[in-house]
């Protein structure tokens, strides 16, 4: 029997971390070599990720919607389900085996697998790993100095030039035993009085900062690595406030977390750099995606808002009907499947709304299908996933369809394929509570439509005031595709289908 | 813009339907092992790219350049050449090494971080990778110029002359080396080859945003001749390099060729090209595929059954595993094989440092290795 474990890799030059997006195997299957096993999400980019090995899957260790660090076990594969007796790794063919004998160089160390050596870059950066421009990263492991060798025998030890102003401070190590190092001028671990008196007083006066003797007039007795001191400055802590505990009298993370406060103390271990009155958080993810598409879209794309509030009473007795029929029977309905029918329909009257500006080309592209977008407020971050050909459908392929999006995107698995090729995009920001918005086109798209919260409200019919189920509803169009006129018929087209559904028949 | 259609003047032999056509002044005469030589080298390299972005998916190479798509360019480009003729290279090019005897695991070893390539460039006439865009297409110029200097131009054929090669892509036109490069060499006559695949993508960058007009036109106002080849037709870009290649050994110039083509994966595996080009264009070009195109040609033609093709497979997939065994196997590089390769010849300050580095390296009680 022999387990190995799969640990996700680095696929872009320096990125932490990857979220598992959907699994392609279960446990109990068996897999090839290079068969496909997982899908992941990184920062740069959504990537299948190939087997290594061949056997059989013994357990998943990540689940999908998981965040995990690059270097962290994602999979158990047993390479020999059959218990086979041990087959070595596999042999090298004899003939170019030779030619493999003469890439890389000598000293024979690690193999597919290696054990996580220890960590030559980082040290105690806040939240352990840190990310690094190439390469793949600092370990999270505590780095460990190699032991030096006791006597030299070879004597051939080099020595490090002598630092001109350690000579002229020079002389035995202070009484704690702590080495004094020079850092921006500053003399760090060193009483200075004697320095000063034994070279009377010729040599640049250092300022020194001592271990000793605490709140002793003009002192400042504190003794921190650089990024404690960071920690300490994001947490708002004064260091000279902390009771030390580390070596030769240092103060560590841990006094800095202590001395912060137990609020405090879940901040510093989390990736996020904070204070007490901000907060830091990297972006990164959905949320860049997220950013770099709106700020493609409305800067490069007029954008145009329209309002039309409307008459939704109608709209709320058909949904009503519609939940008692049988052939809605086990779905969710709500409005937004009247507004769905309803920007299918206007958009075949008005195709502009539903179009690709080709700017490579300088040409606009009228779509004759419907891929509805819905943007969905998900775990993960807004995603916008599509309805394919949503055009073509009857009203409860449309509710099945709107279902499934909503499911798939609460549960965190809505794959790229899902957010591609839309064509019209409707955001429901009603289900917050509010009237409307100015929403941002997706970029590729020429229309999105807000939809806003339904509420009583007073209304005039027939010149009497009585009180309505009304709605908001906001156009945001690409002015170089539409114009006034045509996204105007495209929101009042909507706003129809919406204070009398039966519209939809006639439209 | 990337899906312009074929324009008259771009050199095709071979269509993307496999039927062989007639150009005035370019033509092959190949047997039928040749023909089929051709389709394996064309197999066995995409099997090598594959094999390679798995092992970077699996954690195995740091990054890895594919050139999925471009295997015509690179092996009928490759194939043309003659034992002197001279490869400069960019990081792309794993089908040209393939002619040039460079073994693929050297290729691995550079991805892989444990060396810097490793293989000899004088031995197989392959320049080591330049990351630098462009960088080589000046050093492929010097060596033109050096090989006019040692008196290898002239009418001895391809046994006794010799020219370099320069490959590039389209978004390297716009650096300043290529162009003082193009200047040098039309200016000395140098005996070189600009072989441009134009793969229609600068990482994220569109053809468009490079140029006005078609890349090959340019070499006319350098003051050689250009000539736009169908990249994907492994048959035309023989012929076209051929003859460029000829025109340099005899002292008649350098040539531009911009071998049209298609980057049918990402920039490298760090890259993600969904996010910037549409799906329609890389489906638009599999119809163009540079090895479907000469497998419908021998099958239809009777020149490989399907044993044959059966059998190619099988090296293939023995290629792909002798691939994978070999990059696991490597070893990790000693810190002293960092002053193996810096100077020709020895000198003093540097044997100075490696006894340094050395005594440094034996001051600890365990080797790196023992330690992790």
């Amino acid at each position: 029997m022999a387990r190995r474990q799969f640990k996700l890799p680095d696929v872009g030059e320096g990125l932490t971390e990857g979220e598992i997006l959907q699994w392609f195997v279960q446990v109990g299957d068996r897999v090839t070599t290079n068969q496909t096993l997982v899908e992941i999400e990184t920062a740069k980019a959504a990537v299948e990720l190939p087997s290594p090995y061949e056997g059989e899957v013994v357990e998943l260790l990540a689940a999908v919607g998981d965040v995990i660090d690059v270097g962290a076990p994602i999979i158990t594969i047993e390479t020999e389900p059959d218990g086979a007796p041990s087959v070595p790794a596999p042999a090298a063919p004899s003939e170019p085996g030779a030619q493999a004998a003469q890439v890389g160089v000598a000293a024979a160390m690690g193999g597919a697998d290696p054990e996580i050596a220890a960590g030559l870059i980082g040290g105690e950066a806040p939240g352990g790993r840190t990310a690094v421009l190439v390469g793949y990263g600092p370990r999270t492991t505590t780095a460990k100095r190699r032991p030096r060798r006791a006597v030299h025998e070879s004597g051939h030890r080099p020595t490090p030039a002598p630092d001109p102003a350690s000579e002229v401070l020079g002389g035995p190590l202070g009484t704690e035993g702590v080495k004094p190092t020079r850092y921006a001028g500053v003399e760090f671990g060193r009483l200075i009085e004697a320095r000063e008196s034994a070279h009377g007083g010729e040599s640049v006066p250092a300022r020194t900062i001592g271990v000793d003797e605490q709140g002793d007039a003009g002192r400042v007795t504190v003794l921190a690595k650089p990024p404690v001191r960071k920690l300490a400055k994001d947490m708002g802590v004064d260091l000279r406030s902390v009771t030390p505990t580390g070596p030769g009298g240092t103060i560590t993370r841990a006094d800095v977390a202590a001395a912060a406060g137990p609020a405090a103390v879940s901040l510093a271990g989390e990736s996020r750099s904070s204070t007490a009155r901000e907060e830091r958080i990297a972006v990164k993810g959905v949320r860049k995606m997220t950013a770099q598409a709106m700020v493609a879209s409305a800067f490069t794309a007029p954008h145009v808002t329209e309002f039309l509030t409307v008459d939704a009473t109608r709209t709320m007795d058909f949904v009503e009907q519609l939940k008692r029929h049988p052939s809605m029977q086990g779905l969710k309905i709500s409005p937004l499947l009247v507004v769905a029918k309803a920007v299918c329909l206007a958009a075949r009257n008005t195709p502009e709304a539903n179009a690709t500006w080709d700017e490579a080309a300088q040409e606009i592209v009228l779509k004759r299908y419907v891929n509805l977008g819905i943007a969905a407020a998900t775990p993960r971050g807004l995603l916008v996933p599509n309805i394919k050909d949503a055009d073509s459908m009857s009203w409860p392929e449309m509710a099945v369809a709107l279902n499934q999006l909503s499911a798939t995107a609460r549960e965190g698995r809505t794959s790229p394929a899902d957010m591609a090729a839309g064509t019209i995009t409707i955001t429901n920001v009603g289900v917050f509570g509010v009237d409307s918005g100015t929403p941002i086109i997706n970029p590729g798209e020429s229309a999105i439509l807000a939809f806003g919260a339904i509420r009583p409200m007073p209304w005039v019919v027939d010149g009497q005031i009585v009180p309505r189920q009304i709605c908001t509803l906001a156009l945001s169009f690409d002015h170089r595709i539409v114009d006034g006129a045509t996204g105007s018929r495209f929101l009042v087209d909507v706003g129809r289908v919406i204070e009398d559904p039966i519209t939809a028949l006639i439209l | 813009m990337a899906l312009a259609p074929e324009e008259p003047e771009l050199v095709q032999l071979l269509t993307p339907e496999g039927e062989l056509v007639e150009h005035p002044d370019y033509r092959v005469d190949f047997s039928d092992e040749e023909l089929r030589g051709l389709y394996r080298d064309l197999a066995l390299v995409r099997r090598i790219d594959a094999e390679a972005t798995a092992l970077q998916r699996q954690g195995e190479l740091g990054i890895w350049a594919s050139l999925l798509g471009q295997e015509a360019a690179q092996i009928g480009s490759g194939r043309a050449m003659g034992p002197n003729d001279h490869v400069f290279p960019t990081y792309r090019e794993h089908g040209v090494a393939w002619c040039r005897g460079v073994d693929p695991l050297n290729l691995l070893g550079l991805f892989r971080g444990v060396d810097m390539g490793g293989w000899d460039p004088e031995e197989h006439h392959f320049h080591l990778y330049t990351i630098v865009i462009g960088a080589q297409t000046l050093h492929a110029v010097g060596y033109a110029m050096g090989l006019q200097r040692d008196g290898m131009v002239g009418d001895g054929g391809p046994e006794l002359t010799g020219a370099a090669v320069a490959y590039f892509g389209d978004g390297a036109t716009s650096q300043g080396d290529v162009n003082e490069a193009f200047i040098w060499a039309s200016v000395f006559q140098a005996p070189v080859v600009f072989f441009c695949q134009n793969n229609q993508w600068a990482i994220s960058e569109p053809l468009e945003r490079q140029t006005r007009i078609p890349l090959y036109q340019r070499a006319s106002g350098f003051g050689f001749p250009g000539v736009r080849v169908d990249g994907n037709d492994v048959l035309a870009t023989y012929a076209v390099t051929q003859a460029a290649l000829a025109r340099a050994r005899e002292g008649s110039g350098p040539t531009f060729i911009e071998a049209y083509t298609y980057r049918m994966g990402a920039h490298t595996t760090s890259d993600d090209p969904t996010r910037y080009r549409i799906a329609a264009e890389v489906e638009a070009w599999k119809l163009k595929d540079p090895i479907e195109r000469l497998r419908s040609f021998l099958i239809r033609t009777g020149k490989a059954d399907q044993d044959w093709f059966e059998a190619l497979e099988e090296e293939s997939n023995q290629l792909a595993k002798h691939i994978r065994a070999g990059c696991l196997d490597m070893p990790d590089p000693s810190p002293m094989t960092m002053f193996d390769h810096v100077y020709v010849d020895p000198h003093k300050p540097l044997a100075n440092q490696r006894e340094q580095f050395a005594a440094y390296l034996a001051s600890f009680e365990s080797t790196s290795e023992e330690h992790s």
